[in-house]
């Protein structure tokens, strides 16, 4: 009688641990970039492969390794990453020729939306889409927009909760462009 | 004849857009907005009203009704959109199947818990039944009452 018990409750509450474990693994939004930022640390980048925006193909993060890439999460329904893009479109013209670039990923969007502000804004750089917000997860992104800095040698060097500002870029994104790969 | 096979055709061409109008539209916001999800808010379309995601998503799901796409045809278009997370409920299929597993076996395990009880609770002796006193018993009762009156 004991071993007929235990032959029920034992795969039951070996299958909820298991589930409780898939859960607590598959947890995202932590701000462990930002924790190793604030420890003076440079922690690797996410490796994300995201298909083109209103193009055929897929860009990886290496696809950029050597440059200064500052990944602009954002969305076309969100309203200050509208007043944003037009800073970030102003810097992409400076940075482009100095071995850096913006790459703007358009995440939980619609894409015919998200192409519709990319040509009224007249966005010049790279556009991703995340369609289901797992690339933003990855970076611990949790609103939009947010950006994340990385080094020529594909390291997170700073992080941006919100939208970047002229400040933002001259403090944390100037200093980088004259770093060796 | 040839009128006639005129006249047949011109009620065909006539009447093909009345018989599409009269299947179009063939789902409606309405009837999706609790099936799917506002990405961004965490909760079904139906009570998603404040987000400016839940409006482009509704928006979207218009234009797919009216051109006069299926409910299924619909949901299709916002998992590409939106990744099969979009869904309110979950796919029958790799480990989200789970979400209908784990409830059904949960199901069973009461049942058969409740069934090993029910036999154990079964199988317990009935409690003694308290024999009548004899005669003997009664007169002696009697007699120690008596006693102490």
């Amino acid at each position: 009688m004991r071993y007929a018990r235990a032959a029920i409750f034992l795969p039951l509450i070996a299958l909820i641990v298991v589930l409780l474990g898939y859960g607590v693994a598959h947890q995202h939004g932590s701000r462990t970039l930002d924790r190793a930022l604030a420890e003076g640390r440079r922690p690797a980048a996410p490796a994300f492969r995201l298909p083109r925006l209103g193009a055929q193909g897929v860009a990886r993060a290496a696809d950029w390794r050597g440059r200064v890439v500052l990944v602009n999460f954002w969305a076309s329904w969100c309203t200050p990453c509208r007043d944003e893009s037009p800073l970030l479109e102003r810097w992409q013209k400076r940075l482009s020729g100095e071995g850096a670039t913006v790459v703007g990923v358009d995440t939980e969007d619609v894409a015919s939306d998200a192409l519709g502000f990319a040509h009224r804004m007249k966005l010049t750089y790279p556009l991703l889409r995340d369609r289901d917000g797992e690339a933003a997860r990855e970076f611990g992104v949790t609103g939009y927009p947010e950006t994340i800095v990385l080094d020529r040698r594909g390291r997170v060097a700073a992080v941006k909760r919100g939208p970047v500002d002229d400040a933002f870029m001259i403090e944390q994104v100037a200093p980088l462009l004259g770093e060796a790969t | 004849m040839t009128r006639v096979l005129a006249l047949a055709l011109a009620v065909l061409l006539l009447g093909a857009p009345g018989a599409a109008a009269a299947a179009c539209p063939r789902t409606s916001v309405a009837d999706l907005e609790d099936e799917v999800m506002c990405p961004v808010c965490g909760e079904s379309l139906a009570v998603a009203r404040e987000s400016p995601l839940a409006a482009r998503e509704r928006a979207l799901i218009q234009r797919l009704v009216r051109r006069c796409e299926t409910k299924q045809q619909v949901k299709d278009e916002l998992v590409a959109q939106f990744g099969p997370s979009v869904l309110a409920l979950p796919p029958r299929r790799g480990f989200a199947a789970s979400a209908y597993l784990v409830p059904l076996l949960g199901g069973i395990a009461a049942i058969a818990a409740t069934a090993l009880l029910l036999r154990r609770w079964r199988r317990r002796p009935a409690p003694a039944v308290p024999r009548a006193a004899t005669a003997a018993e009664r007169r002696r009762l009697e007699a120690e009452l008596d006693r102490l009156r």
